[in-house]
């Protein structure tokens, strides 16, 4: 019996890759945010208003990602903003290679913001570095106030959270206080914002920040 | 279920350590794995039999150390184990903390047994 020593990290390769993907963006000035959260809590719908609010100040470009469908493609298309929907075929997460080949379908050169909408999933998506800036999360108050604890690598890789659906707090078993609580708990130095898309609350806000976060970082 | 994809990188790894004569003599996979590392070791155990199980790896087997989450507290300066993923520090309060083990997600070490302990 012979033991050999590895001692490496079982996602190193994805780790090289995305390190390649962020070579790419700095290259090209660009900012690059990867948003998550479970199915159905509104990241397209923020995605949505996010677009209608900076399209006008800066270029912006989304990559997709889902299991099926490019409904989420077609949603974004309609706003005129360049989209490439990347379709993972039961995949419950992006990784830096399938960012890697998606680059090649968008023009990145003059760009400002890429925006990549991770596949619905609170778990796996946590462990992949795309290469982004940063990880933005959004947890809906439909999920009630738990979820932090429940899946506490997503909200700790996170820079900030969005509360969203803040409009139906009436009515759903979520506490804010609780859910802010629980996800600072996870991760103190979390920024956090209360969204609705019906109501347009806090959209703004989220979209200021995050004009102020590409400035820090790209243009200091 | 990204399991599966956690054991194809394993697999790589065996394969870039591991020269091609001697796949068949894996016997273990040593790793670490943390955690918040967000990997459940009995589905990557079963993703692991499922993809090496028709292959020279068939008799590769993962021996999994688990590594709790603990954190270091620069208020208190205690080093404790946590509630998982928790950055509280649980003696004193503070968020001023940082983690000092739970998201590994390591191959430590790769077992190749004796030529004849895998002859028919």
């Amino acid at each position: 019996m012979s033991i050999i020593t590895v001692e490496r990290k079982v996602l190193e390769k994805n780790d090289e890759l995305a390190a390649k993907n962020r070579t790419v963006f700095e290259a090209h000035g660009l900012f690059v945010i990867n948003l998550v959260s479970s199915p159905g809590s509104g990241k397209t719908s923020i995605l949505e208003q996010t677009l209608c609010h900076l399209k006008k100040r800066m270029r912006v470009a989304v990559i997709e990602g889902d299991v099926q469908t490019d409904f989420d493609a077609q949603r974004i298309a309609k706003l005129d903003v360049p989209v490439v929907q990347i379709v993972t075929n039961g995949g419950c997460h992006l990784d830096a290679k399938l960012i890697q080949d998606a680059l090649v379908n968008l023009t990145l050169d003059g760009m400002d913001l890429l925006i990549i909408e991770n596949v619905g999933n609170l778990v796996c998506p946590a462990n992949y570095d795309l290469g982004e800036h940063m990880k933005v999360v959004v947890a809906s108050t439909t999920e009630g106030d738990d979820k932090p604890l429940k899946y506490p690598a997503m909200f700790r890789n996170a820079s900030a959270l969005l509360i969203n659906k803040i409009d139906l707090l009436p009515y759903v078993r979520c506490t804010l206080a609780e859910l802010k609580g629980n996800a600072l708990k996870i991760n103190p130095n979390l920024k956090v914002f209360e969204t609705s898309c019906t109501t347009g609350q806090g959209i703004e806000e989220w979209c200021a920040w995050l004009e102020q976060q590409r400035t820090n970082l790209i243009h200091p | 279920m990204h399991e599966l994809s956690v054991a194809q990188s394993i697999v790589e790894i065996i394969q870039q350590h591991v020269p091609r004569s001697e796949w068949e003599r894996v016997a273990a996979v040593r790793l670490k794995i943390g955690a918040i590392a967000g990997v459940v070791p009995e589905s990557l155990e079963f993703s692991f039999q499922a993809i090496t199980a028709e292959s020279t790896m068939s008799h590769a087997r993962l021996e999994i150390e688990s590594i709790p989450f603990r954190i270091h507290c620069h208020t208190c300066l205690t080093t404790a184990e946590n509630e998982i993923g928790v950055a509280q520090c649980s003696s004193c309060g503070s968020t001023d903390t940082n983690i000092i083990s739970g998201s590994e997600l390591d191959v430590s070490e790769i077992e190749i047994a004796d030529p004849e302990a895998v002859r028919p």
